[in-house]
């Protein structure tokens, strides 16, 4: 079982996922190049946070036509298990592999903050090792981190059980609390606070690797 | 070719006599790019004219320095085989222009500085100035001015992905028109990979890498000479612009070509270019450098050799390669998407050679120009006596430590830390808001803590005092987390050289930093000086800021808050001695009466050597639960911020003391730490040890902060009440 986190020019979390999967989950991971059209033999993909191409014109924008990002989404269409953590959730919406947009924080600044999260769904290869309304404090540190949808869309979210993660206290505006997402096939989530950044107790807890520690599980069960 | 008239040398801030020295040196007149060359050279900000004579007071070596001042960064050996780079950097005047772009580049330059040693940055801090936002006329700006800085550092910092862990943020009306932003970053690296700025192997090529050259920076916009506008077509604003991304994959490409082994030394381009960086590399490696104008990556048309030479576009680095070896160089460009160009070669002759279109533009010996600056000895006069002290009227001093609670300078800086991405990289184990930073390093299995502290209130009474205060509070705010401090960078702010009272505050802080940098073993490692902080002739409070470094072993350090009732609470160092003609620089005389008057604490170094053994020793037996440093404010306004956790853990303290209340709660004496343990007999059994005064003064209680001198009730709150004052007052101050 083997994880692989890309590396976009300007990711700057990729480090941080590489250590998490490595160190604290215990399962390999290796760095994929933002120009490769492969993902060679990774069984789990993961889009990590920073600034992709700079994010200039929109978060995520850029990333979106990189030769790599094709090979993830054949990966997604086959099943492969695709996580994207902050800018990586950026990078999910734009390419249209998660509905909706991530917009500016309401108080129009960057927030670095840990934050109460509330598991909305363990049915999903992310959060199957969480239990059902358990209280996860991850941090988060975005500018543009404000979900957004129209209603149907979100209606559609609620009823297909779609909504992985809710913020207990909104930090940045997000409709409906919605602090990370399922697509409809359930094998790709984007969440904008860091589970990465949660790994340890000197990281101040542990709380993030409930999500690895279930993508770990599901990938156990496929094989 | 412009002749050179008086009125043009003095455009260029250069004296007759030191014309005459370029003149000299020369052997000739020198060109116009050759004046424009000597001028930035020669600038206070890169030859350090005024200070070099003083700096030299400075300790700069111990058993771990490596790299002591003169290279990009200092560098200090932790152990394990790693090393760690550091240094602190001013962007005030950028700032006060522009204070979003000011302060990007200011955080752009100081990380480059790290990496082109080769350590990867890991940790950044800010120490900032403002004028008072609540001041009645530049209020106002003062706020826009703070809104700025504070993007324009999580602009930078957040998308280059280093975390800002700390810094800190004063406020004081003589920053209304001059406010100070100095950045201090850290980075580690192995010992054994360190880079140096070093020219060196006659033939090897001299390679150009990063952002192309634009007109942006050129210090010429000031000038509005006949002579510059006929060179140049048009003026650009002195406003330098930063990209952080392109900052991002310039780490990322360096650090992986120097891998190769192909490169033989590197130079980051910041002040002054691609002058400084070929003349420093030269003179430092006793090379010659040949440069040919035409290959250098423009972004403008028709630039001259002058403003190619002057730019300070920020993003590139300048590089010698292993001749032959270019190609594994280019390789590593190119995967990041940078342009690298080979732009000349080493030469043996010793001369900076600047070719353009094939014509020589400059030569200019690289020794002369860079190490040959004019040194000056200016007058300078000893600070002025004391004020005495005025009728010091009694006080309500629950009301006083609201008002303290809720000032500018007290106040929770939340608003501003949390714009920043403290934690990327996720070896953050203590962020903003703590005594100090710390921040783990992965690769050795120990930790680094790391602190910013000045002090312009204390160096305005006395800089050589101030100066020493600064020192031993940076010190105490490492110690209070378990950190053995080991090395330090000091960025020297100050007003105008040429006046011998300003320059006079200058030498006392000097000197009264090396004092304390000799007695602390905290030698100074590197740093930075910016003079002719004053606008419209009115200085800047003498402001030297020290950054200074500990090592310890990686664990979760006792963080400033009371965690549970019921544990004892211990004033290491003891409650201190005050009086009225040592009150004058304190948060109360600021904020209570409005008056500055006679002395700083006085500060007893050999005690407070003392306080923060036993302190680091007290830690390393796990038996503080919490640890607060006594500084600002004094022991109420520690008290209450130890009460600010998530717990709202109170205290009852009682107190035994001859002061009267407004001494007695918020003096600044120096060298104590107020701590809760579950175990007050082994902290006092260590104290005693040490020979340092530890009353237990009370203990951890909910909800409730009450504080009794004798049995007299001296203060008695709510935590939720104290809180709220300090946590909400910046917000409310900045939305005016």
């Amino acid at each position: 079982m083997k994880f692989g986190v890309i590396v976009f020019p300007g990711s700057n979390c990729d480090h941080d996922a590489w250590y998490a999967v490595s160190n604290n989950l215990g399962r390999p991971a290796e760095y994929i190049w933002h120009d490769s059209h492969s993902l060679g033999d990774v069984d789990a993909v993961i889009l990590p946070g920073g600034f992709s191409y700079g994010d200039y014109l929109r978060c995520g924008a850029i990333a979106k036509f990189s030769p790599v990002m094709a090979a993830v989404r054949r990966f997604a269409e086959d099943g492969g298990l695709v996580i994207g953590i902050c800018n990586g959730f950026q990078i999910l919406v734009e390419t249209g592999l998660l509905p909706g947009a991530l917009i500016r924080n309401r108080n129009l600044r960057f927030i670095c903050k840990p934050v109460e999260l509330k598991v909305q769904t363990v049915d999903s290869p992310f959060t199957n090792a969480a239990g059902k309304g358990q209280s996860l404090c991850l941090p988060i540190a975005h500018g543009e981190g404000c979900y957004y949808a129209d209603e149907r869309t979100l209606d559609e979210l609620e009823a297909e059980d779609r909504v992985a993660f809710r913020y207990v206290r909104n930090p940045n505006g997000s409709l409906r609390d919605i602090a990370g997402i399922l697509n409809r096939e359930r094998n790709v989530l984007g969440m904008m606070p860091h589970p990465e950044r949660a790994t340890e107790p000197l990281m101040g807890c542990r709380d993030g690797l409930v999500v690895f520690q279930s993508m770990a599980a599901a990938l156990a069960y496929r094989s | 070719m412009s002749v050179i008239t008086p009125e043009l040398i003095e455009q260029h801030q250069l004296t007759q006599s030191e014309y005459e020295k370029i003149v000299a040196l020369l052997g000739r007149e020198p060109t116009y790019t050759e004046l424009g060359i000597f001028s930035v050279m020669w600038s206070e900000h890169c030859s350090y004219k005024s200070s070099r004579l003083h700096l030299k007071k400075l300790p700069t070596r111990s058993r771990l320095v490596l790299q002591g001042p003169g290279e990009n960064a200092g560098i200090i050996d932790i152990g394990g085989g790693y090393a760690i780079a550091f240094k602190i950097e001013s962007h005030n005047h950028p700032s006060f222009i522009e204070p979003f772009q000011g302060a990007a580049t200011g955080v752009g330059g100081i990380l480059r500085d790290i990496f082109t040693m080769g350590a990867r940055p890991i940790a950044v801090m800010d120490s900032l100035r403002f004028g008072p936002l609540d001041d009645p006329e530049a209020g106002k700006r003062n706020a826009r001015i703070l809104t700025g800085v504070v993007e324009g550092i999580a602009h930078y910092g957040n998308c280059f992905g280093v975390p800002t862990v700390g810094g800190e943020c004063v406020f004081e009306s003589c920053y209304n028109g001059n406010p100070l932003v100095n950045v201090f970053a850290l980075g580690v690296f192995k010992k054994d990979d360190i880079f140096y700025a070093h020219a060196s192997g006659v033939g090897n090529p001299v390679i150009y890498v990063g952002a192309k050259t634009g007109r942006d920076g050129i210090h010429g916009a000031s000038m509005a000479s006949a002579e510059f506008t006929e060179e140049s077509q048009q003026k650009r604003p002195n406003v330098q612009v930063g990209d952080p991304f392109m900052e991002k994959l310039l780490l990322e490409a360096c650090l992986e070509a120097m891998q190769t082994g192909a490169i033989v030394g590197i130079q980051d381009m910041g002040a002054a270019g691609l002058t400084c960086s070929t003349c420093e590399m030269g003179s430092r490696g006793g090379t010659g450098i040949e440069i040919e104008l035409d290959r250098v990556p423009q972004r403008a048309a028709h630039m001259t050799p002058y403003e190619i030479m002057l730019s300070e576009s920020q993003e590139r680095m300048l590089l010698v390669a292993a001749k032959g070896r270019e190609e594994e160089v280019f390789r590593v460009f190119r995967k990041w998407g940078l342009d690298a160009v080979t732009i000349g070669e080493v030469t043996g002759d010793g001369l900076l050679r600047v070719r353009q279109h094939g014509e020589v533009v400059a030569e200019i010996p690289n020794r002369e120009l860079a190490d040959e600056a004019p040194l000056y000895d200016r007058p300078h006069t000893p600070p002025p006596p004391p004020a005495p002290a005025p009728e010091i009227p009694p006080a309500e001093p629950g009301a006083a430590l609201l008002s303290l609670l809720a000032s500018g300078d007290l106040c929770s800086k939340r608003w501003i830390w949390e714009q920043y991405d403290y934690m990327v990289r996720t070896n953050t184990v203590q962020g903003p808001g703590g005594d100090a930073a710390v921040v783990r390093i992965k690769e050795t299995g120990t930790s680094i803590a790391m602190a910013l502290d000045g002090s312009g209130r204390y160096c305005k009474l006395s800089p050589r005092e101030g100066a020493r205060l600064a020192v031993a509070e940076c010190c105490r705010n490492l110690s209070t987390v378990g950190a053995l401090p080991v090395a330090a960078t000091n960025c020297l702010n100050f007003g105008n050289p040429e006046k011998p009272e300003i320059m006079g505050q200058l030498v006392e802080a000097i000197e009264g930093m090396g004092e304390a940098c000799r007695f602390f073993e905290t030698p100074i490692t590197g740093g930075n000086v910016s003079l002719y902080n004053e606008t419209l002739g009115e200085g800047v409070f003498p402001t030297p800021v020290l950054g200074i470094v500990g090592l310890m072993k990686t664990a979760l350090p006792p963080s400033i808050d009371f965690k549970q009732p019921g544990r004892a609470v211990i004033l290491l160092g003891g409650a201190g001695t005050a009086g009225a003609p040592r009150f004058g620089g304190t948060q109360y005389s600021k904020v209570m009466l409005k008056q500055m008057w006679g002395l700083p604490p006085l500060l007893d170094m050999d005690y407070e050597k003392r306080v923060q053994a036993a302190m680091r020793e007290i830690v390393a037996a796990e038996l503080a639960e919490s640890a607060h440093d006594l500084s600002d404010g004094g022991l109420a306004v520690a008290a209450a911020e130890a009460c600010f956790g998530p717990s709202a853990t109170g205290a009852e303290l009682d107190l035994d003391s001859d002061l009267r209340p407004e001494f007695l709660l918020f003096h600044e004496g120096p060298s104590r730490i107020l701590l809760s343990t579950s175990a007050p007999d082994k902290v006092a059994e260590i104290a005693a040890r040490h020979g340092v005064e530890a009353p237990r003064v009370g203990s951890t209680a909910p909800g409730r902060l009450v504080v009794r001198n004798r049995g007299q009730v001296l203060l008695d709150h709510a935590i939720l009440e104290l809180r709220d004052a300090w946590e909400n007052a910046l917000e409310h101050h900045l939305r005016g």
